[in-house]
C-alpha cells in the first residue's frame, strides 16, 4: 500500500524582503528549502512506513530546480520522488495546484493501493493550507487536518485513527482509507539523513511527470485553471519595536511588566 | 650438559613460546587495524623516541614523574644484565660477565647493583604512593599493579640474595664493587656450607619471576612497558590540531563504529596507555563530573579489541553505547569539548580527541543519532550557514553605521573573516566594531565578504558532521580562490584553526592570522600606537582559548598585548597556556545542553574569580559568551566585566 507525501519547496521566506516600491518578492540570492511543515508530513510518512511497511512516493509541483528538495527526500527515506513539472502548470492558485497533484495521486493509485495522502498543514510562502483539503475533496478521500498525532492505522479494516488539535482541546477521530492527513508540526521531529543514504540519493533519479505523462485538461490548471488573480503584494507597516526594562534588575519584575503591556495591547487576556 | 641447564632450556622455551605466542595475538589485532602512515621521516620518528621515550620529557611534568624516570632507566639498564643472566642459564660457562677482564666486570657490578637497588626503593615508593596520595583518577589499588610491583621487587631481592650468597660463599670476585650486595651478604655466615645452595635457589627463583613477569606482560595493563617506546616513535609528527578528510564513496563505511574500523595506530595507542590518569586530571568534563574520562575511553577501546578478538562478524560487546567496560557510552562521545587538554599532558601521545570525533562521525553520518539540540544545529548550518540559522542578509549588520569595503583582490590585501559569532551575535560584535577600528588606525588595507561570507564549519566537524563540513570546506575554499583570497584575519580561534589547519586538507594555501598575532604585530612595528595612560581596567585576567593556545601555540602574543595595553603583565589562572582549562564550548559544546555534572563555564570562571580580578581578557566569541553566562551565574557580573582583547586595544587607542 502506498503513502503519497506532497512537498513544496518555497523560498526561505525568512531571508524575503518585499520591495517597497515595486511590491513584488525580492528573490534574488534567497535559497530555496523544503517547506517546514512539509518536512514533518514527509517524516510521519516515513514513520508509518517503518511501522506497517507502506511505500512511500512523494510528489511536488514546481519547477525543475525542486529536483534539490525531492533528492533530499530520498536521502531521507522516501521509495520514489516525482517532480510535477511543465510550463502549463505554472501560475496555479491553490485550486489548480490540487488539481495537478490530484491527477498525480490518481495515476499513482492506479498501480498501487492508495492509504493515505499526507500533507502539510500548510506552506511559509502561500500560507493558505488549503491545497490538503483540496486534494481530499477532488480524490473523494477521508479529509483529516491539524493532525498531531497518527494513532494507528488498521489495514485489515482499512481505517485509521489520529488525534486532531483543536482550540483548547484534542479529538481522536476514525476514518476509512484512503484519506488525507495534514500534519501540524508538533506531529513529530524529522529525522537526519545518514550519509550512505544521502550519497545513494545522490546518484538516484527523479521521475519527472510533464502534462504529455499527465494528459490533464488545460483548462483546469495552471493560470487557465485558476480562480482567484493577484491585484497586489505589499508589506504591512510595522510600528517600531521598543525595549522594554532596561533599568529593572528582577526577572520577576521584567516578567510583570511584560504581562502588564500584553495586557494593554490585548495580546494576552487575564 | 648439565641437568639444571637442560631443565633451564626447558622453561626458557616454553616461556619464549608463550611470550610469543601472547605477542602475536595481541599484535595481530592491531593490524586489522585502517592504514595510516606512521613511517615517514624516519629521523625525526628517531628523535622522538629518544627525547620523549628514553628522555620521559612528559613524564617528568610531574613530581612523581621523576620516580617512574628512576624505574624506567634503572629497568633499561637491567635488560642488559637481565639479558646476560639467561644467556648465562643457556651456557654457564662460556657465557657469563666475570668472564669480563676486571675492570669491565667491576663496573658492571657495581652499575647493577647500584640500579637494582634504584629500581627497588622506586617500586617501594610507589607502592606507598599508592595507598598514600594516589594518582587522580586511576584504580590505584588494582590487583594488576601490584601484581607488576611485587614481581619487580621479588625480582630485585632475589637479585641480591643471590650475590649476596654469592659473595659470603666467596665465589665472586665482584664482591666490594657490589655494595648493596654486599652489605646483604655482611649479614649471612660467610663461607657457610649451604651458601652454594642458597644462591642457586635464588637464581632460579630469579629467573621465575623473571620469565613470569614477561609472560604476563601482553596480559597486563602495564602492556605500556613494551608498546609506549614504539608509541613515541608513531607519533604525530606534527600537533594533532585536525581530524582527517572521509571520501564520500557510496560503500565506504563513515565514521567508527566497530573497534577495527580505527587506524592501526589508534588501536596501538590503547596499547600504549600507562593508565597514569593524567588525561583524565586534565580533562574539563571530568573535572567537572560528567562520565567522560579520556583514560576511559582509550581503555575501553582496548577492551573491546580483545574482547571481540576472535568474533569475527557479530561483535558480542558493541564499541558505542553496550554496557560496562569496553564499551563507550554515547553521553560520553557527546561530552567532550576538543579542548585537547588530554592530548596535551599525555606522556605517550595517545591521541584521544581524533578517535572521540571518529566516533562522533559514526554517531551522526551512519547512524543518524545525536542529541536533539544538534537537529536544529545541523538544519541551520545547511541551509543558512551559520549556527543560529539567521537570515544571511544580516551578516552585514554590525557594519551598519561604519563604512566598510568589500573585499576585493587588488584593492584590499586581506580578507577581515568576520565569522558567525563576530557578525550576528550582539555581544560579539561589539569586538568586531573594535577590530575595524584598530584596522582602520593602523592602515591595514581590509575588507569583508559581507553577507556572502559562510560559516567555516568548525562546529560540524568537531562534532562528526563532517559531510556537511566538507561541503561547506569546499564552497568556501572555491569562493576564496574565485575572489582572489590569500590573507586572511579571523578574530575567532575556531575561524583561525579551522581556516589555517583544516583547510589545508583541501589544499588551500591560506596565509591566516589571529587579531591577537596581528595586533602584537602592529604594535611592534610601531603601526599602532596606544595612549601613554592607559584606560584604568584594573587587574586583568587572561584566558587561553583552547583553539588559540594549545592548538596553535599563541600564548605570548596576548598576553604582550595586554601588557602594552594596559600598562601591566595580566594576571595568570592556576592553570594557564598549554595548561589551561577550557571555557566548555569547544567542539560543538557551545550549541549543546550541558546535562552532566557541573558547568564547565562556571568552573572556569570561579577559577578566575580567585584572582580577584576586575577584567577577564579573552580571545574568542565562544569563551566571550562562556564567561558572560559564567560570571551571571555566580553573580558576578556587576563586578568583573569580560573584554575580548581587541576591545582593550580599542580602548587605548588614541583619539
Ligand atoms: C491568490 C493566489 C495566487 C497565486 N498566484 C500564483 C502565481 O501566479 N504563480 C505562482 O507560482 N504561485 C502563485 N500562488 C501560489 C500558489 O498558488 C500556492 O503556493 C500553491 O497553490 C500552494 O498553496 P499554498 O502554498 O498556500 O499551500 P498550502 O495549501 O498552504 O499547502 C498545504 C500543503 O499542500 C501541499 N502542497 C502545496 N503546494 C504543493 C506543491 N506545489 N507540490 C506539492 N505539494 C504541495 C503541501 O503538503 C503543503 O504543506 C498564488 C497563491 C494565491 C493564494
Ligand atoms: S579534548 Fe578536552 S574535553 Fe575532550 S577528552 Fe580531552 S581533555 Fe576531555
Ligand atoms: S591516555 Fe595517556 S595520559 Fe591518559 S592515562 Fe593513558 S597514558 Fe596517561
Amino acid at each position: 500500500m502506498l503513502i503519497v507525501a506532497c512537498v513544496k519547496q518555497v523560498p526561505d521566506t525568512t531571508q524575503v524582503k518585499v520591495d517597497p516600491e515595486t511590491g513584488t518578492l525580492i528573490r534574488e540570492g534567497v535559497p530555496f528549502i523544503m517547506n517546514p511543515y512539509d518536512t514533518h508530513a514527509l517524516e510521519e510518512s516515513l514513520r508509518l512506513k517503518d511501522k506497517y511497511g507502506f511505500r512511500v512516493a512523494v510528489i511536488s509541483m514546481g519547477p525543475p530546480s525542486a529536483e534539490v528538495t525531492l533528492r533530499k527526500t530520498l536521502a531521507l527515506g522516501a521509495d520514489e520522488a516525482i517532480l510535477l513539472s511543465d510550463r502549463v502548470f505554472g501560475g496555479a492558485d491553490t485550486l489548480a495546484t490540487s488539481m495537478v497533484l490530484t491527477g498525480a495521486i490518481k495515476k499513482l493509485a492506479e498501480k498501487e493501493e492508495l492509504a493515505i495522502v499526507m500533507c502539510g498543514r500548510q506552506t511559509i510562502d502561500g500560507d493558505t493550507a488549503q491545497v490538503g483539503p483540496g486534494i481530499a475533496t477532488r480524490l473523494g478521500c477521508s479529509q483529516l487536518t491539524l493532525v498531531d498525532r497518527v494513532e494507528e492505522v488498521d489495514l485489515k479494516s482499512k481505517t485509521l485513527k489520529v488525534r486532531r488539535k483543536l482550540e483548547g482541546r484534542h479529538e481522536v477521530v476514525s476514518a476509512p482509507l484512503p484519506a488525507m492527513i495534514a500534519v501540524l508540526r508538533e506531529i513529530n521531529t524529522p529525522r537526519y539523513p545518514s550519509v550512505p543514504m544521502r550519497l545513494e540519493a545522490e546518484d538516484s533519479s527523479i521521475i519527472l511527470w510533464d502534462n504529455k505523462v499527465m494528459q490533464m485538461d488545460e483548462a483546469t490548471i495552471g493560470l487557465k485553471g485558476s480562480a482567484t488573480q493577484v491585484r497586489k503584494i505589499f508589506s504591512p507597516e510595522r510600528a517600531k519595536g521598543e525595549i522594554l526594562g532596561g533599568e529593572i534588575d528582577k526577572p520577576e519584575d521584567s516578567a510583570r511588566l511584560l504581562i502588564t503591556r500584553m495586557v494593554e495591547k490585548d495580546l494576552l487576556s487575564l | 650438559m648439565s641437568a639444571t641447564v637442560i631443565a633451564f632450556i626447558i622453561v626458557l622455551v616454553l616461556a619464549l613460546a608463550f611470550f610469543a605466542y601472547s605477542c602475536y595475538r595481541r599484535f595481530g589485532l592491531v593490524l586489522k587495524g585502517k592504514p595510516d602512515n606512521r613511517f615517514n621521516s624516519i629521523g625525526k620518528r628517531f628523535w622522538n623516541m629518544l627525547f620523549y621515550a628514553f628522555g620521559q620529557r612528559r613524564v617528568v611534568k610531574k613530581p612523581f614523574g621523576v620516580n617512574h624516570f628512576v624505574l624506567f632507566w634503572a629497568f633499561m639498564i637491567l635488560l642488559i644484565s637481565n639479558t646476560e643472566f639467561l644467556l648465562n642459564g643457556l651456557a654457564p660457562d662460556t657465557i657469563s660477565f666475570s668472564l669480563l677482564p676486571d675492570g669491565a666486570y667491576f663496573t658492571l657490578a657495581f652499575i647493577f647493583d647500584i640500579m637494582s637497588v634504584l629500581a627497588l626503593i622506586a617500586v617501594i615508593l610507589a607502592i606507598i604512593r599508592r595507598f598514600t596520595f594516589p594518582p587522580p583518577y586511576v584504580e590505584a589499588k588494582s590487583r594488576d599493579a601490584f601484581v607488576i610491583l611485587g614481581l619487580v621487587a621479588g625480582l630485585m631481592i632475589a637479585f641480591f640474595g643471590m650475590n649476596a650468597c654469592e659473595i659470603a660463599a666467596g665465589a665472586d670476585r665482584a664482591g666490594v664493587w657490589m655494595p648493596v650486595a654486599n652489605w646483604v651478604a655482611s649479614w649471612l655466615p660467610s663461607g657457610a656450607a649451604g651458601l652454594g645452595t642458597a644462591a642457586r635457589v635464588f637464581w632460579w627463583i630469579h629467573a621465575v619471576i623473571l620469565l613470569a613477569f614477561l609472560d604476563y606482560l601482553p596480559y597486563s595493563k602495564h602492556m605500556h612497558i613494551m608498546t609506549s617506546i614504539p608509541n613515541c616513535f608513531f607519533k604525530s609528527l606534527e600537533k594533532v590540531k585536525t581530524q582527517p578528510r572521509e571520501e564520500f564513496k557510496k560503500g565506504n563505511t563513515f565514521g567508527v563504529g566497530e573497534v577495527e574500523s580505527f587506524t592501526w595506530k589508534g588501536l596501538f595507542d590503547s596499547y600504549s596507555c600507562t593508565e597514569c590518569g593524567r588525561c583524565s586530571d586534565a580533562c574539563p568534563a571530568t573535572f567537572t563530573g560528567k562520565s567522560l574520562q579520556p583514560r576511559l575511553v582509550i581503555h575501553d577501546i582496548k577492551v573491546n579489541l580483545l574482547k571481540n578478538a576472535d568474533k569475527d562478524g557479530h561483535k558480542e560487546l558493541p564499541l558505542i553505547g553496550g554496557e560496562g567496560e569496553g564499551s563507550v557510552k554515547e553521553e560520553v562521545i557527546w561530552e567532550c569539548t576538543t579542548c585537547g587538554a588530554c592530548m596535551e599532558v599525555c606522556p605517550v601521545f595517545i591521541e584521544h580527541v581524533p578517535r572521540i570525533v571518529d566516533m562522533r562521525r559514526h554517531l551522526v553520518e551512519t547512524k543518524a543519532r545525536f542529541p536533539e539540540e544538534l537537529l536544529l544545529l545541523f538544519e541551520n548550518m545547511e541551509q543558512r550557514s551559520n549556527p543560529w540559522g539567521i537570515a544571511p542578509a544580516e551578516r552585514t549588520k554590525w557594519a551598519a553605521d561604519i563604512d566598510v569595503q568589500p573585499f576585493e583582490a587588488g584593492k584590499t590585501e586581506y580578507l577581515f573573516y568576520v565569522g558567525c559569532a563576530g557578525a550576528l551575535d550582539a555581544r560579539n560584535r561589539h569586538t568586531t566594531l573594535s577590530l575595524a577600528k584598530i584596522f582602520d588606525k593602523a592602515g591595514i588595507s581590509w575588507g569583508t565578504l559581507g553577507r556572502d561570507e559562510m560559516c567555516c564549519g568548525d562546529s560540524l566537524r568537531r562534532l562528526g558532521n563532517e559531510y556537511v563540513f566538507d561541503r561547506m570546506a569546499q564552497a568556501n575554499i572555491k569562493m576564496f580562490a574565485e575572489k582572489g583570497v590569500k590573507k586572511i584575519i579571523t578574530q575567532c580561534p575556531h575561524c583561525f584553526s579551522t581556516l589555517k589547519n583544516d583547510y589545508r586538507q583541501y589544499g588551500a594555501e591560506l596565509e591566516v592570522v589571529h587579531h591577537t598575532e596581528l595586533i602584537n604585530q602592529l604594535i611592534k612595528e610601531g603601526r599602532l600606537k596606544l595612549k601613554s595612560t592607559p584606560p584604568d581596567l584594573g587587574k586583568v585576567v587572561y584566558h587561553d582559548s583552547c583553539y588559540l593556545g594549545r592548538y596553535n601555540g599563541i600564548y605570548d602574543a596576548p598576553r604582550r598585548v595586554i601588557t602594552s595595553a594596559t600598562g601591566s603583565a595580566p594576571l595568570e589562572m592556576e592553570r594557564n597556556r598549554d595548561n589551561g582549562f577550557c571555557c566548555g564550548a569547544g567542539g560543538g559544546r557551545m550549541w549543546m545542553e550541558e546535562k552532566e555534572g557541573s558547568l564547565i563555564n562556571v568552573a572556569r570562571v570561579e577559577e578566575a574569580l580567585k584572582k580577584q580580578p576586575d577584567t577577564v581578557c579573552v580571545a574568542c566569541p565562544y569563551c566571550m559568551t562562556m564567561f558572560d553566562d559564567g560570571l551571571k551565574d555566580k553573580e558576578a557580573s556587576d563586578k568583573v566585566r569580560v573584554l575580548d582583547l581587541a576591545e582593550i586595544v580599542a580602548n587605548a587607542l588614541p583619539d
